[in-house]
């Protein structure tokens, strides 16, 4: 008897969708025995990572603050892995975000209007996507690497946030933090879920994941973005335009990552710091892949990913475990969700000899 | 200038441009051999700390490089079973393995933050190290920073001048006809890529053991995304890869020492965005120039490939 691997003629639309469970099975398995190792009670360790912070209702809220960031940036990041336009610089495009929409708040600082909040929001979507315009102009006309660009773009906009923080944005009556003020009322995202941080940027997440559903199965658009993915040849003969696919990605995840970028300061946070997230940038392109690059699924994706950084903080103060075990899961889970997609794409066929028959009856399939 | 002024600012470009030149080569034969591998920067600090956390417990700097190259290799494994053997998506698998490393060190290095150890020694050779001017420049260095030129010299001879360096190449070039000469083009991936792991845990450990003898986490400030860019600034030339590495040397070391004299009035931030834009022109200089036909990427450059069975 012997395993014998082959290709499947057409990908597994089951295995598609049973691979993230088979990763996050695996993750947990894993932690299980790393927590084990490094001398934590693994099911004590994986209750207060999993279970123990959303056994409350403010839980529940904090999941959906830290899900909404990464769900509105993942999208925005999954149409353009389907295009393979690999923006990875969303983490910088997220700053600049930050620093137009916020720039407004500061602008306005003391004053009243219901005009602030819808104008430093659309000045978060044009700061991202101006900042994702230089990978797209430099892609479309000179083909430098946007992998590459979008990166170094990250360190660019970081170091500028902390020029504005440390300097003209500075916090007059701050101690010499290097923060700004905090904003004002008007400045400020509404609260969604009373008595919780939830606030507005959570419907705006569902929102986005829904319109990213219907650009993506119900429009031509959508239709282009996956043939320049899948079949550069085929798209180039139907006459469809790289280029014009590599602006659209760029700009739509840039955008988003803009308006998560105001988002994020005008409500969990209130004011500019110089560093504004966990890192969300980076995660959400976990958070897409888990999400099978699929507006809808990229939703219970970003809230498991959501749960480890707060199930993270938690099993840190529980159990003291280090901060960094929430990086490695994230990342070791990435690693089981690539390594089982192997199971979508080949199967794994048992064969046996056909001179050892075996013995035993085979119950009728 | 004064030769004062000069060695010490030769020394320091050095010093900036070893883990360049280390990481970089490593990613060169991988990807020669056709294998795109973005987790430089995960094995780098996986490097870096695996280092540290030897040097620090025991002393033995020859063994911390060992386990540093080591710890690189085995990362690259990680992602060489993925890409290779089980043929998923080379750019999300890099992605994956550098979000990975920095979790990793983060985790294995929360015990040694703060925890300073003796830098690197330096080989003396007797007599030619106090010779003026190129005695200190060329004579006297960690060697680290001698096997980084080795590395670079021997890869330019492997390519170039060996049989295995050419079937290497050809699975970069063609993998299907590589394939159907004979060659196990999935093994010659393996070792190139492990090649690159060992390369860039090198890179890690000079920098948390000779250029800040410290472990700090994500202390490769994108050293390992300048590497990549600094692959394709050198259009896969092992050669051409050195003066690269040396050029952002220069650039690194240029901001600070402008920042030592008291800066030009612009802020400290301006000048360390410095390395960072400097690899976007360089990249869009090659990308655009008139030798953009010359490019020479491997042809079968992050494209997977599966031998039927």
């Amino acid at each position: 008897m012997s395993l014998r691997i082959e290709p499947r003629r057409e990908i597994s639309w089951r295995m598609l969708y049973l691979t993230p469970f088979l990763a996050v099975l695996l993750t947990v398995m894993t932690g299980f025995v790393v927590f084990m190792f490094m001398g934590y009670s693994p099911l004590q360790t994986l209750k207060s990572f999993f279970i123990s912070p959303i056994m409350t209702g403010y839980g529940l809220a904090e999941l959906g603050v830290k899900a909404a960031p990464l769900v509105t940036i993942a999208v925005g990041l999954a149409i353009g892995f389907r295009a393979n336009v690999w923006n990875i610089g969303a983490e910088g495009q997220l700053t600049m975000g930050a620093i137009a929409g916020g720039g407004i708040a500061l602008a306005t600082f003391g004053q009243e209007g219901s005009w602030i909040l819808p104008a430093m929001m659309l000045a978060g979507i044009l700061g991202g996507m101006a900042y994702a315009a230089i990978p797209a102009f430099l892609k479309t006309r000179f083909e430098v690497s946007e992998i590459l660009t979008s990166l170094m773009l990250t360190y660019i906009a970081t170091l500028f946030l902390s020029i504005l923080v440390y300097g003209p944005w500075k916090d007059p009556e701050g101690y010499g933090f290097p923060q700004s003020r905090m904003f004002s009322e008007a400045a400020i995202v509404p609260i969604v879920w009373e008595g919780t941080r939830l606030h507005i940027g959570a419907l705006i997440a569902l929102a986005v994941a829904v319109a990213a559903w219907v650009l993506m199965t119900r429009s031509i658009i959508g239709f282009e973005i996956k043939v320049v993915g899948q079949a550069p040849a085929a798209a180039r003969f139907a006459g469809f335009a790289r280029n014009r696919i590599v602006w659209l990605c760029l700009l739509l995840s840039g955008g988003l990552a803009g308006l998560v970028g105001t988002i994020e300061v005008s409500g969990p946070i209130g004011q500019i710091i110089p560093n504004l997230t966990p890192g969300y940038g980076f995660t959400a392109i976990i958070v897409a892949f888990l999400g099978r690059l699929h507006p809808l699924g990229i939703v219970p994706a970003g809230l498991l990913i959501a749960l480890s950084y707060i199930g993270g903080e938690n099993a840190q103060v529980e159990v003291g475990l280090p901060q960094g075990a929430t990086g490695l899961f994230q990342g070791m889970l990435l690693f089981f969700l690539l390594a089982s997609d192997f199971l979508v794409r080949y199967r794994i066929v048992l064969t046996r000899p056909a001179a050892a028959a075996p013995r035993r009856e085979v119950a009728p399939a | 200038m004064s030769l004062d002024i000069v060695v010490p600012v030769i020394l320091t470009v050095i010093s900036a441009a070893t883990p360049l030149l280390l990481a970089g080569i490593g990613e060169l034969v991988a990807e020669r051999a056709g294998v795109l591998n973005l987790g430089i920067e995960g094995m780098m600090l996986v490097g870096a700390v695996a280092a540290f956390a030897v040097a620090h417990v025991t002393g033995n700097y020859m063994l911390a490089i060992l386990v540093a190259a080591m710890a690189g290799a085995l990362l690259a494994l990680i992602f060489g079973v993925l890409t290779l053997t089980l043929v998923s998506n080379q750019v999300a698998t890099g992605l994956a393995l550098t979000l990975f490393g920095i979790g990793l060190s983060a985790l294995a290095g929360a015990g040694f933050v703060g925890s300073p150890i003796a830098p690197l020694p330096k080989l003396e050779i007797p007599g030619l190290s106090e010779l003026p001017f190129i005695g200190p420049i060329l004579f006297h260095q960690d060697v680290l920073v001698y096997l980084s030129v080795a590395l670079t010299l021997g890869v330019i001879w492997f390519l170039k001048r060996t049989r295995a360096g050419m079937i290497l190449r050809a699975c970069g070039d063609s993998d299907v006809s590589a394939h159907s000469i004979g060659y196990d083009v999935i093994r010659i991936r393996y070792l190139a890529v492990l090649f690159g792991g060992v390369t860039s845990g090198l890179a890690g450990a000079y920098l948390s053991l000779a250029y800040t003898p410290m472990w700090v986490e994500n202390m490769t400030a994108g050293r390992g995304w300048i590497a990549l860019g600094l692959v394709v600034f050198s259009s896969w030339r092992p050669l051409r890869l050195l003066g690269g590495a040396y050029l952002f040397g220069g650039v690194t070391i240029l901001q600070l020492y402008v920042q030592g004299m008291g800066g030009i009035g612009v802020p400290a931030q301006v000048l360390s965005m410095l390395p960072y834009i400097a690899t976007i022109v360089v990249l869009t200089i090659i990308s655009a120039g008139p030798w953009r036909g010359r490019l020479d990427a491997p042809a079968c450059l992050g494209k997977p490939f599966r031998p039927a069975t």
